[in-house]
């Protein structure tokens, strides 16, 4: 059936609406973005004329051992709380696959976490991890008082502790998307391998794992850009704290934009994020999106 | 084929794993809301609460929950509704109508998806100003639907795909326009599709707060995670409001997780590996 013309400007007509909105408020901001970190410029300070400066709030940003910080914390975060969730979304996904009676009800609790908002998340977790009345501290030492650890008082913890409660709240999410990877496997594939006597471990391994591999790198992206843009957590768990131990990178952009009212290096801070999250983008396009239009043409 | 004895074990593990490790958490949470304040300050802390509902009566009368509550259910049904209302053509003309480059603007839509939202925050903060947006729900509304919109299309461009299309080619024969195929033909086939892009539209404006945290300063207008985030009491952390108030805000997301999650499922994954 070929489209006749009336089709095509009815199409765009349909489709313009939605591309203004995603246009005006996040194409449009995001190129702002970008102009206004070459200039330098404080809404605190009303009387200074904005001044271009060409790139020199990168140089600044380059230089900035607090920037550097928060870029190796926000890295740090990344890489240890998608590592957690892919492997525990991969286990999650296993289990809600299978068959059994009550299922959609193991499903829907798992969501849970996920539905949750992460503000009510940070909260709940931040009281569990309380030093003195969190339930955390009661588990492990009881009644042994002189024994509670306050968690987020110590770098090192306060920084386990974000990236755990990350992983409790997200692990499902990823989990669904390895699920959607495991229901395009045909179940025969399982039923011969079983005939030939092959182990479940091996079944898993040898089958599931290299057939569910495009999943598991979307599951991968995702997490990873998301885990890139965490804020809610650290504003409520930590504000950044202690010391700057769980400054990641979109809360010292926050501050130094909002906070501090430097738009001019808080732009750059966060036209810096982008590029990276673009970059990560790219490259996961160019290398499992070209497999798998390749996959598709033949 | 019938699972092997080790085999069920490890899964019967797994799902008590699982969701024990999910419900847990939340549950000492609501424990929490039901205990009184000696009962949340004791160390080392009790189990079981008396049963009291006196941090429910403070979090709704003395911080006036209630307002919050009212304020994320306007600000969350608006951008559900502006955002179906605006992504339902653009899904259907995606879908069906073989757009040149469609392939083209529904990547572009997954790109911008996934921005980060600081890099939008600052510019988005300036046009609110200047159109007198800053501490309106209209304000929050008109962000949120432009962050929604392309998971929407997504879910519904996916939906539309999968519906036979001789009924509405039939439609088309007979002399519909393409708005009346999606009004007559599509629209009333496509009711679940409708269904999981609303809820995850909700959802996402339910529990947005970096946004909500920028755009209402003003605590008339603010929603119930920028709420929660910001409680204060006067001289402790008022834990047991807190709890009492992340139970209210939570409730009624766990009731349509537990009862919609097989379309929030089919829905999530739409945009990652389906297509």
């Amino acid at each position: 059936m070929t489209t006749p013309t009336s089709d095509q400007t009815t199409g765009w007509i349909m489709v313009l609406p939605a591309l203004a909105c995603v246009a005006v408020f996040s194409l449009y901001p995001a190129m702002d973005s970008f102009v206004l970190s070459l200039y330098r410029l404080y809404v605190t300070l009303p009387g200074l004329e904005a001044s271009f400066i060409g790139f020199g709030n990168y140089e600044q940003l380059f230089q900035d051992p607090v920037a550097h910080q928060a870029f190796l914390t926000t890295l740090g975060f990344v890489l240890l709380s998608t590592t957690f969730e892919i492997l525990l979304g991969t286990g999650i996904a296993l289990v809600i696959h299978e068959r059994f009676k009550g299922r959609g009800w193991v499903r829907g609790a798992v969501l849970i976490p996920w539905a949750i908002p992460t503000v009510v998340a940070s909260q709940m977790w931040r009281f569990l991890a309380n030093d003195q009345y969190g339930a955390i501290n009661f588990v492990l030492f009881g009644d042994r008082v002189n024994a509670y650890i306050p968690w987020l008082a110590d770098p090192w913890t306060a920084f386990g502790v974000i990236v755990m409660v990350d992983v409790w709240k997200t692990s499902s999410f990823a989990g669904l998307l390895v699920l959607a990877g495991l229901q395009v496997i045909p179940d025969g594939i399982y039923d011969a391998a079983r005939i030939d006597g092959a182990t479940a471990w091996q079944r898993f391994w040898h089958i599931t794992l290299p057939l569910l591999k495009p999943a598991l790198l979307a599951a991968l992206l995702f997490r990873t850009i998301d885990a890139f843009r965490v804020f809610d957590l650290v504003f409520v768990m930590t504000q950044g704290g202690p010391g700057d131990a769980t400054q990641v990178i979109q809360f010292y952009g926050y501050k130094t934009l909002f906070t501090e009212g430097r738009v001019g290096y808080g732009t750059t801070i966060s036209v810096t994020v982008f590029v990276a999250t673009l970059l990560l983008s790219l490259l996961y396009l160019l290398t499992v999106g070209s497999k798998l239009l390749e996959r598709e043409r033949t | 084929m019938r699972k092997t004895f080790p085999e069920r074990t490890a899964l019967i593990t797994g799902m008590l794993l699982a969701v024990l490790g999910s419900l847990l958490p939340c549950l000492w949470f609501v424990l929490t809301s039901l205990k009184s304040q000696i009962q949340v300050e004791a160390i080392p802390p009790h189990w079981w609460p008396d049963g009291s509902l006196a941090f429910y009566r403070s979090a709704l009368i003395d911080h006036q929950l209630l307002n919050y509550v009212w304020n994320s259910a306007i600000v969350a049904s608006s951008t559900t509704a502006i955002a179906l209302v605006i992504a339902t053509p653009a899904a259907y003309a995606l879908a069906r109508l073989r757009l040149t480059g469609t392939p083209w603007i529904l990547g572009g839509l997954l790109c911008v998806a996934m921005f980060p939202h600081i890099v939008i925050a600052g510019p988005v903060w300036q046009i609110l100003e200047r159109l007198g947006g800053l501490n309106t729900h209209w304000g929050l509304v008109l962000p949120y639907v432009a962050l929604t919109l392309p998971l929407a299309v997504w879910i519904l461009a996916t939906f539309f795909k999968e519906l036979p299309p001789e009924l509405e080619e039939a439609a088309r024969i007979d002399g519909c326009t393409a708005w009346q195929a999606l009004y007559k033909v599509i629209l009333p086939l496509a009711a679940p599709g409708l269904f999981t892009a609303a809820i995850l539209t909700f959802i996402y404006a339910w529990n947005e707060f970096f946004f909500a945290l920028l755009i209402l300063t003003d605590p008339a207008q603010q929603t119930l995670p920028v709420g929660i985030a910001l409680f204060q009491g006067e001289f402790t952390m008022p834990w047991g409001e807190i709890a009492a108030a992340s139970v209210i805000a939570t409730t009624p997301l766990i009731i349509v997780v537990l009862l919609c999650q097989r379309g929030i499922i089919s829905g999530l994954s739409a945009g990652a590996v389906k297509e």
